[in-house]
């Protein structure tokens, strides 16, 4: 195709409305985050620089424990649910059984699931049984959106693996179980790892979960924390405060965004237009 | 498939124990993450209790749910959440389907752009709330400051304009999930086709509705009905930017407040009910529409 001066220039604006959307809020709450205390209500863009804000949060006690169990809890709903899908996202993708469309129409109905529908048992369950405010008692409640996201993202990707070297395998006196662990997995280890910075993703946003199945550092995650921040007086949120912390955990994620975005893009849309 | 080689259906029937092993702990925890909460959620929905109350314990049959469908704060609920749905799903469909064309005709800088609009999908909800709401508010905010704006414009105080903001915060955080979507499908739409249109004389507009419009149907609907049950569940953001004051109390958020705050498990069960209902309904309508266009799909693709 041809491109003409005014293409470009069309194309170039294009560009520039797209990095303006998408980065005005995320610029304005980093401002809000370094600008001075005595400037936070000026409305502007940049008033100084200050970073009394980030040393203030990581002194917190709070916003620390917080940060640990985001971190903690993140990982183990990922590692459990990326397990567990992808000996299934497997079977579903290789082998030959009847139930499949039962399998994956019923992770789709799953992950559509309205998580406000079973706070409030989990919630009554938890405080009986004891997970009311632990680690496990939000991995659990995880599950319901982790593993059906990564059922469908892992059987996209294991749909494209090459299936003749498991044959090959197989052929060589591999049983089905070593062909899959060696065979497979080494092949499929880039879509593993694409479907677990999904999962990480979506397990580091829930907000619904934590608000409800925790009340403190004990198990509260980062969005939780945030919701409950309170400044020097109760009825006045420490914006700088809210702001700095904001930042803190959403830095990591937009690195790894930024870094992996080919295979994000890939696993994000695989699951949706092949399924 | 059936085989009448006695070997080959031993190696199905072990292919298929395989299959179900490895795909049973998936299932078992995932039916047992949310079928049983909902099955007890229904079991709690029947009764009356309450948490502050718990010796009035009783079974009461379906009178919670009588309760909910006769409460006229229910019902507005109801409505102020499908507005907030409709409105902000409406507004990503044409901003994704920009976003995306402009992709998909990317001259150069695809790179920076699909990396920009990853962004709003990678910050955390509650993140994006708060970043909107200190943009807003009128102590904080910038918004105030802009040409044509009120200096003392308090969006959160009124209704119409609280709405606003929490659809411009979806609208802002969902729609590059819509646009990747989107843009899968327009790949699928073959470019011989356009040429053709182009030299019949059909113009871009026509071209669009004609040509791409109904070959990305599939990839729409699959969009549109993500974006849809997700955007009925809407909670963070409300919680965060208004807590439901000022008549924008969602569905998730009365849930929220009648089981949590109010720890009337009874009443707040047969409310989440209600909300897997509506969830099953909305869904059930766009798996009738969308089941018969990728039916078409397939018949036309293999």
């Amino acid at each position: 195709m041809q491109t003409t001066g005014r293409e470009r220039v069309l194309w170039g604006i294009g560009i520039l409305v797209v990095l303006f959307y998408a980065l005005l809020p995320v610029v304005w709450i980093a401002s809000l985050s370094v600008k001075p205390a005595d400037k936070l209500s000026d409305g502007k863009f940049f008033s100084g620089v200050s970073f009394d804000n980030y040393s203030s949060i990581f002194e917190d006690d709070t916003f620390l424990a917080a940060l640990v169990n985001s971190i903690g809890i993140a990982i183990i709903a990922t590692v459990i649910s990326i397990a567990l899908a992808a000996m299934a996202a497997y079977a579903l993708a290789r082998l030959d059984f009847a139930g499949k469309a039962v399998i994956l129409s019923g992770a789709l109905a799953v992950a559509m699931f309205p998580p406000i529908s079973i706070v409030g048992s989990l919630f009554d369950m938890w405080r009986t049984i004891g997970l009311y405010d632990t680690w496990a008692g939000l991995v659990i409640p995880y599950m319901t959106f982790t593993l059906p996201l990564a059922i469908y993202t892992l059987s996209a990707f294991f749909r494209e693996i090459p299936w003749e070297l498991e044959q090959a395998a197989q052929v060589d006196g591999a049983t089905p179980f070593q062909a899959f662990r060696k065979v497979i997995v080494p092949l499929a280890a880039p879509g593993v790892f694409t479907a677990a910075i999904l999962v990480f993703i979506f397990a580091w946003n829930d907000f619904i979960f934590a608000n409800t199945l925790t009340s403190t550092d004990n198990a509260r995650t980062v969005p939780a924390a945030l919701a409950f921040f309170t400044g020097g007086s109760q009825f006045e949120q420490p914006i700088g405060a809210i702001s700095a912390a904001a930042v803190v955990v959403t830095v990591p994620i937009i690195v790894m965004v930024l870094i992996f975005q080919r295979r994000i893009v890939a696993g994000l849309t695989a699951g949706a237009v092949k399924g | 498939m059936a085989s009448g080689n006695g070997g080959v259906s031993d190696r199905a029937r072990s292919e298929r124990r395989l299959a179900y092993m490895l795909c049973a702990p998936a299932v078992i925890a995932m039916l047992i993450v949310t079928g049983y909460p909902i099955a007890y959620a229904f079991y709690l929905s029947l009764q009356k209790f309450d948490l502050r109350f718990p010796d009035e314990r009783e079974f009461v049959g379906l009178q919670n749910y009588v309760d909910v469908l006769t409460s006229s704060t229910w019902w507005s609920d109801v409505a102020t959440t499908l507005i907030v749905t409709v409105s902000s799903v409406a507004l990503e469909l044409v901003l994704g389907m920009a976003i995306a064309l402009v992709m998909h005709r990317a001259i150069f800088g695809r790179g920076p752009v699909r990396a920009s609009i990853l962004i709003p999908y990678g910050i955390v909800t509650v993140v994006a709330a708060f970043a909107w709401r200190y943009a807003f508010d009128p102590t904080s905010g910038f918004v105030q400051g802009l040409p044509l704006i009120a200096d003392d414009w308090a969006p959160f105080s009124e209704r119409d304009s609280s709405l606003l903001v929490i659809v411009l915060t979806e609208v802002w955080k969902t729609t590059p999930f819509m646009a990747l979507l989107l843009l899968a499908g327009l790949a699928l739409v073959p470019d011989e086709l356009h040429e053709a249109a182009k030299v019949d004389g059909a113009n871009a507009v026509q071209r669009f509705f004609r040509i791409t419009l109904p070959l990305m149907k599939p990839a729409v609907l699959v969009a549109l009905l993500f974006r849809t049950l997700d955007a009925f569940r809407i909670f963070d953001t409300v919680f965060i930017q208004t807590a439901g004051a000022n008549g924008t109390e969602t569905v998730s958020i009365l849930g929220y407040n009648v089981l949590i705050n109010r720890v009337n498990l009874g009443l707040g069960s047969a409310i989440s009910i209600l909300i897997f209902i509506a969830v099953i309904l909305i869904a059930t309508f766009f798996v009738k529409v969308l089941g018969t266009s990728t039916a078409q799909q397939r018949g036309e693709g293999k």
